[in-house]
């Protein structure tokens, strides 16, 4: 659509318990979010109606505007004068979300390749079923019948080559007879997208039974992935099969204007424009009560992950559980009862919605914060990686190094922006909290701007970007992100107190700042707007231009600042009980993250 | 008067309550609408199929996956026994002939030229789905199962483990605020629904189990004693087919916490009544909550309550505090201001006054408070 014929603009998220409205509005040259509304989901019973908490959204955000936008049950559309909206968009998680089942030939190979597919599409990912996934055959025919997913994805083999593991999946399949999550009488959608050379057999074996979808093979050679085309069918299938078993989705589908994405596919495809504008590598990630959404783009290469079980509220027991109790107290600087602790977690596990009224609980629920960001960052780090099983030529100078294929493709060295949303990111009472939650789980290196989608806003714009990516970009950079500031911190190890950089900064109105930074330390300088930082780091620590090099780059201020973090990476906190609290207690100060 | 929306866990004297029993895939329904059910009669049941058991014969003979089929004794569609022969070489001297036997009893499923592989499927097994509830049927959905209709005394609890279980009400303590200790639980309790005080520990549990007690309901339980049961963390809070050998109805949370003065003397006055008791708990969207049902009426009331209670608080409810600092401690809404508030975290949130027995008022955030319905 062209931006003369779109100025008002109404976009929902669907979420699993609250329906998020936005209006955009075009005011001179560019777009701006004018209002906003939430109404709560209604997926489930008594109303088991969609619609129903859209339209309750919508009317919030009508009573607040001021401007009319629903007749009855159906949005005014286009707009006219004071009435109505150009465009209807929406995305939803409701309800679960996307659930899918991958398999693939070979567990590192087309296994990952379509784990990532279906990552990227927006689904979670239940299960990713191999030939070699360690797993007796019959454990794997009795995994797929006990799970409901929306539907499966089934690759394998390049190309060409051997059919027979693949074949062999389509037979677990067959044989297992797995039914969809929603609507009983329908039949389970299964995406072919692996060697061409084995459609007929799969056709033969589940052409019947299913509602089989073949695509192109997602791995057409060892060297090649290619993603998009099964991906496609996803969204298609999602929209044909899935929505349409999902409470007052076909009425939703006839109300918009451009199809319906999943929510994390609208992150990432948001995610994706704006590394892709500005040439930046970019981290983004959402931390939700149940589930934890990593998005990242290295080198332009976009990858998406989601950690199930890793959340502030339904899952901060399965953190414990996974991080171990140790991991979270080392976060916390003071004494606290093992069976305390252990309880307090549970206790909001069982109890999802209460919220920390004590400094003390506040505490502990940022030190489980960083556990979750970093565990659901660490298997991402695992899924972003190169091609496995590609033979990569070499030279005498790479015979030394022992790289070889399926090398993560974060740097963090490289890495440009992170964006945190998500409750305990976008809420916290002191955005220094949300900033050293994020330095701490993920240990940037280098110089890093960090920011904040205060109110989850991506979702909304990933959509719209499919209509007007324009209208998208102008309301993240103005609206959606909360720049926080940034984050300086050289890579290396040192004794403490030693200096590893100094340093200057002269702000956008002149102000200048200069110093020494020492190992161990952090340095909060409090700057909203930009300054042109030059810092000289010592022998061995690097900020991006090499170990020792001198570096000179503008950086971004923000509500909290620029922070020079001095504590080394990989960061290690000391062993020494005393010394760690002295430590945590000399950092929580620097960055005033919590009251005095 | 002011008013927030509130949730609450429920523990009612008695109420009409409504369960539905489905099979898991289509089976047959054994009982009609309107008939009266027992809380261990069947009412629905199904074959569920049985294992897949795969076997390369290919690789195991030795042969091409296209040479299966001539090798087979059994094909597909055929029933066979633990211990057939399904397959065999067919070598002239009879002493080098390799032979290959079923794992199972049940048929062979299917045969594939390409891969060389056989599926064995095992015989199905029946599926009973009982009533669960004494009660009667108001509806049939064919192949599925029905909905059973009970009235009685519905008490919800916090967390669970454990499926659905039945027995007679017995108490082992004395007060809300007592311990269940190893030594109240008594030969006598075996097959009961046994109610404790405010906590029971892994002694205690373990004691339960040996004696052979149905269900335990207490305040409160440690975390680290539901790890040592359980012999790992529950991560996520979906229970309910964990096999401990009862099954557990925490009604607080957990702690060592009283449980509350209501629900304790509720569930005495149906003491030596017959319960369906259920640990399945699962938080998240579509909440499920632990739950014990008593079929039939409390000796003081004869009138059965409908309402499902109103969901929101005004001043005078009573509620309990479910967030450290006061975790666990009950109290009246004295007042419930509008404006947002600043707590001692910083986080500015909805509060409400709480009055505490002895008169002392704390404020506390509307999100940490739980409403007392009765």
């Amino acid at each position: 659509m062209e931006n003369k014929d779109l100025n008002v603009i109404i976009a929902t998220d669907c979420g699993s318990t609250t329906t998020k409205a936005i209006l955009i509005e075009k005011k001179g040259d560019t777009y701006r979010q004018t209002f906003r509304g939430e109404a709560p989901t209604t997926v489930e019973a008594p109303f088991e109606d969609v619609t129903k908490g859209v339209l309750n959204a919508i009317t919030e955000v009508e009573e607040l505007s001021g401007r009319k936008l629903l007749d009855g049950e159906k949005i005014i559309l286009p707009s006219d004068g004071d009435k109505g909206a150009d465009v209807y968009v929406s995305t939803s998680s409701a309800g679960g979300g996307l659930q899918m089942m991958v398999a693939g030939a070979v567990k590192a190979m087309t296994g990952e390749s379509a784990q990532r597919c279906a990552l990227g599409a927006g689904a979670i990912v239940m299960d990713v079923l191999a030939s070699n996934d360690g797993r007796a055959d019959y454990e794997k025919i009795e995994r797929i019948r006990q799970l409901r997913p929306d539907m499966i994805l089934l690759s394998g083999g390049t190309d060409g080559g051997t059919v027979t593991h693949v074949v062999e999946l389509g037979q677990f399949i067959k044989a297992a007879d797995p039914k969809p999550r929603l609507g009983a009488s329908y039949k389970l959608p299964i995406i072919y997208a692996g060697n061409t050379k084995a459609q007929p057999q799969i056709k033969d074996l589940l052409g019947d039974n299913t509602a089989l979808i073949i695509a192109e093979n997602i791995r057409p050679s060892l060297e090649r992935e290619n993603l998009m085309p099964a991906r496609h069918k996803i969204h298609d299938i999602f929209l044909e099969h899935v929505m349409q078993q999902a409470p007052g989705y076909p009425k939703l589908m006839d109300m918009v204007s451009a199809p319906i994405m999943p929510t994390p596919a609208a992150v990432g495809t948001m995610t994706q424009k704006f590394a892709k504008a500005n040439n930046y590598d970019v981290l983004a990630v959402d931390i939700g009560g149940a589930t934890t959404d990593v998005f990242s783009v290295f080198s332009e290469i976009f990858n998406r992950t989601v950690s199930a079980n890793l959340g502030m509220s339904y899952s901060i027991s399965n953190v414990m559980a996974e991080a171990g109790l140790a991991n979270i107290l080392r976060w916390l600087p003071f004494d606290i009862d093992e069976q305390d602790l252990r309880n307090r977690l549970k206790n909001k596990m069982v109890r999802p919605t209460t919220i920390p009224q004590t400094v003390e609980s506040l505490q502990v629920e940022h030190a489980v914060a960083r556990e979750a960001l970093r565990l659901a960052f660490d298997q991402h780090k695992a899924l972003a990686v190169g091609l496995k099983g590609v033979q990569q030529e070499r030279s005498i100078s790479d015979a030394f190094e022992q790289a070889g294929s399926g090398q993560t493709l974060i740097n963090l060295m490289s890495l440009n922006y992170i964006i945190g949303s998500g409750g305990i990111l976008a809420h916290s009472p002191r955005r220094t909290q949300s900033m050293l939650l994020m330095m701490d789980a993920y240990q940037p290196e280098g110089i890093t701007a960090i920011a904040v989608d205060s109110i989850f806003m991506m979702p909304h714009l990933g959509v719209l970007a499919q209509i007007n990516e324009q209208a998208a970009l102008d309301v993240f950079y103005k609206d959606c992100l909360v720049r926080i500031g940034t984050c300086v911190a050289p890579k290396g190890i040192a004794k403490e107190n030693e200096n590893i950089m100094e340093w200057d900064m002269v702000e956008e109105g002149g102000k200048k700042h200069s110093g020494t930074l020492r190992y161990g330390e952090i340095i909060k300088i409090p700057m909203e707007g930009n300054a042109q930082l030059t810092a000289k780091p010592v022998k061995g620590f690097d900020l991006g231009a090499g170990p020792g090099n001198k570096i000179s780059k503008k950086v971004e201020g923000g509500t909290v600042g620029i922070v020079l973090d001095g504590r080394g990476r990989p960061l290690s906190l000391p062993k020494s009980h005393a010394k760690r609290i002295e430590n945590l207690n000399k950092w929580y100060k620097a960055m005033e993250i919590y009251p005095a | 008067m002011a008013h927030a929306y509130t949730p609450g866990l429920k523990a009612i004297p008695c109420t009409r309550l409504t369960k539905n029993r489905l099979l898991p895939i289509p089976g047959k329904v054994l009982v009609e609408k309107d008939k009266q059910v027992g809380a261990l009669d069947v009412v629905a049941e199904t074959a569920l199929p049985g294992r897949v058991y795969p076997m390369n014969i290919a690789n195991r003979l030795g042969i091409n996956p296209d040479e299966v089929k001539g090798f087979m004794i059994k094909q597909p569609g055929d029933k066979i026994k633990k211990g057939e022969v399904i397959a065999e070489t067919k070598p002239f001297i009879k002493w080098f002939k390799t032979t290959i036997e079923s794992p199972v009893t049940g048929t062979v499923d299917s045969l594939s030229e390409i891969t060389g592989q056989v599926l064995l499927r095992a015989t199905p097994k029946i599926l009973a789905l009982k009533a669960y509830v004494k009660g009667k049927v108001i509806d049939v959905q064919p192949d599925f199962g029905v909905t059973v209709e009970s009235e009685g005394t519905f008490i919800q609890g916090i967390f669970g483990i454990g499926g659905e279980t039945n027995g007679e009400i017995a108490v082992a303590v004395d007060s809300p605020d007592q311990e269940l200790l190893p030594e109240n639980i008594k030969t006598e309790h075996k097959g009961k629904i046994l109610i404790g005080g405010q906590h029971a520990g892994i002694a205690s549990i373990k004691k339960a189990i040996e004696v052979g007690v149905n269900a335990i309901i207490v305040g409160g339980i440690h975390d680290k004693d539901l790890r040592k049961i359980l012999g790992y963390d529950i991560g996520v809070a979906v229970t309910g087919t964990e096999k401990i050998g009862l099954t557990l109805v925490v009604t607080e949370g957990f702690g060592m916490i009283p449980m509350a003065e209501y629900t304790y003397k509720l569930l005495i006055s149906r003491k030596g009544e017959y319960a369906s008791v259920s640990g399945a708990t699962q938080i998240r969207a579509g909440v499920m909550r632990p739950e014990i049902i008593i079929p039939g009426f409390p000796k003081d009331i004869n009138e059965c309550k409908k309402e499902e209670g109103r969901g929101w608080i005004e001043p005078g409810d009573p509620i309990r505090i479910i967030r450290e600092p006061h975790f666990g401690v009950i109290g009246t809404v004295h007042s419930l201001p509008s404006e947002l508030t600043k707590v001692h975290s910083e986080s500015m949130v909805r509060v409400l006054t709480v009055e505490l027995s002895g008169g002392e008022k704390i404020v506390v955030p509307r999100a940490n408070v739980e409403i007392l319905e009765k």
